[in-house]
């Protein structure tokens, strides 16, 4: 038990590591340069929101106890009744609920107030993820996703990539397109960002996905079954995720030879992500082929999938429909094909005769999903549309966001003559505290 | 011939490029400037303290073209990268006296 604790420290703090500073450079780089410390700002922001609400009412909501839907949020307020030895397993599941809010930002790039995401971000935390974690993964016996409906999902399939894809899919199309888009292009300025960003995901997905084991009753009650799962369960599950994304580079290259002519590096990048995506839900269900089969059918289909919104005209700018939905369905739907009984889920799939109940358990935990996030977040942007607002005015957006909303520019590229003058100096004023600076 | 020079908004040289496109222009030069005229800068706070940030960014634009397109051209260039708005940019024509192309040592009218 002392190992299992020390490696939910390392896990946890890997998980908040992919929102702070892997995902916010991965879409950092996707950005337009004059958009890329707002877009980073969105990650970085609702790290430090949805941590502090998640310790006030978050835990309580998703694990505070019995719920179909949620938990009392007020039951372990502020932790109470929790004894400082459980506290890891709040922030390791506070890490997903800030990464979960974070990947949404994605499909609103360049073009939201700074405020109106301040103010969505809680209100988001609260409706739709906290219920998801509690549907999903609290599994108390009356739980929807996980208690009622038996759909199994490791790490997060349905109550973060499906749950962010359907958020971002709404919010998209509510917002509304970038200034410009389609017709100007919107090429991503720092391809060597999105790499590092990538590569920094990938890592922190071990803390994801291998931190994601749930103990037996049998293992709890004995202290040899305990490690036996322990080993058996974190090598299964760390096997799983890296396949996967290998895998899934390996698809999405294949098919933007294909469709582009090109296997490119941005192709490589996302193909990880989509592998990881694919296999969260899937990490402990299925064996290395299984990771495999879903992870290159995870790039394959979600480096066609990312072509659909020029198709159908909706601006989600950093793909996160294309990447986080398409893979977490296929993730989700799949462990109902690959699924082996001697994995955590205990069921065979559909390809090892275990028919079509675990198939049909997925699809409900999907639809679930869909529904939930897809009514929540309607309802919460069309609140803040018809409110504060979600679009700054057009100079602001058309000269950058950075700019508008931080007053900063993320590139001094031209000291000479366009790099800004200290005001203090220019003036004789002295408008920069003391101390500052040093 | 005349050399046409547009200063204009960055995110207006798309329409401006793909206007003079369709009017039959058939290369331009483009250069990333940065400059001020009534339009000033902007203030950047790192830290608490201020900076000056004096010039703005802007697409240079020069065409050398037929002086009979003069007029269309710099009507075009107008027309497409206006917003009304403080900061559209400017647009000024100057004589040119021999344009070479290099590769076939064509002269003048021969060389656009």
């Amino acid at each position: 038990m002392d190992g299992y604790y020390a490696f939910m420290l390392v896990a946890t703090a890997f998980v908040l590591m992919m929102t702070v500073p892997a995902l916010a450079l991965f879409y950092g780089g996707m950005s337009r340069s004059k958009s890329v410390l707002n877009m980073i700002m969105m990650s970085f922001s609702a790290a430090a929101i949805v941590g502090i609400i998640y310790v006030a009412i978050g835990w309580s909501m998703g694990f505070g106890g019995d719920g179909t839907f949620f938990a009392n949020p007020f039951d372990l307020f502020m932790l109470k009744d929790v004894t400082t030895d459980g506290y890891i397993g709040v922030m390791f599941q506070m890490t997903f609920a800030i990464i979960t809010v974070a990947l949404i930002s994605g499909a609103i790039a360049d073009r939201v107030k700074f405020s109106a995401w301040l103010v969505f971000v809680p209100i988001w935390a609260i409706v739709v993820y906290f219920p998801m974690a509690h549907m999903v993964f609290s599994c108390t016996d009356d739980s929807l996703i996980c208690g009622r409906i038996g759909a199994q999902d490791y790490a997060g399939g349905t109550a973060v990539h499906i749950n962010a894809g359907v958020a971002a899919l709404v919010l998209a199309l509510l917002i509304g397109k970038r200034i410009g888009w389609p017709k100007d292009k919107m090429r991503p300025h720092n391809l060597t960002l999105t790499m590092l960003g990538a590569g920094l995901l990938w890592m922190g997905w071990y803390g994801f996905n291998v931190g994601s084991i749930v103990f037996s009753e049998e293992s709890l009650a004995d202290e040899g079954t305990l490690i036996e799962q322990f080993m058996s369960e974190t090598g299964r599950t760390f096997a799983n995720t890296t396949l996967a994304a290998m895998a899934a580079i390996i698809g999405w290259l294949l098919v933007e030879r294909v469709l582009h002519g090109k296997a490119t590096s941005l192709g490589a990048a996302s193909g990880i992500v989509a592998g990881l995506v694919a296999i969260t839900p899937a990490a402990g269900a299925v064996n290395i082929e299984g990771a495999l089969a879903i992870g290159v059918i995870a790039g394959a289909v979600c480096a066609w999938a990312v072509g659909w919104k020029f198709r159908l005209g909706f601006d989600d700018s950093l793909d996160v429909v294309g990447v986080h939905l398409v893979g977490g369905v296929i993730g989700t739907l799949l462990i109902g094909v690959f699924s082996t009984a001697d994995g955590a889920g205990g069921v065979d799939g559909l390809i090892f005769g275990g028919g079509l109940d675990s198939f049909v358990a997925q699809l409900l935990g999907v639809l679930v999903a869909f529904a939930w996030s897809g009514i929540g977040t309607l309802v919460i942007a069309l609140a803040i549309k018809f409110t504060i607002g979600w679009r700054p005015d057009e100079d602001s957006e058309v000269g950058g966001i950075d700019l508008a909303e931080h007053g900063e520019s993320a590139y001094d590229l031209h000291t000479g003559v366009g790099g800004g003058v200290k005001s203090s100096l220019v003036a004789g004023a002295t408008k920069a505290p003391e101390g500052i600076g040093a | 011939m005349k050399l046409v020079t547009a200063v204009v908004k960055p995110h207006k040289w798309e329409d401006v490029r793909s206007a003079l496109e369709t009017f039959g222009v058939t290369g331009m030069t483009v250069s990333e400037v940065s400059g001020y005229g009534r339009q000033k800068g902007h203030t950047e706070v790192y830290r608490g303290a201020e900076y000056d940030i004096a010039l703005v960014p802007k697409i240079r634009i020069e065409i050398v073209v037929d002086s009979a397109d003069v007029e269309d051209v710099v009507g075009i260039i107008t027309k497409t990268a206006q917003t009304g708005r403080i900061g559209d940019g400017k647009v000024w024509v100057s004589p040119v006296d021999t344009v070479v192309r290099v590769r076939t040592g064509d002269t003048d009218e021969a060389a656009l």
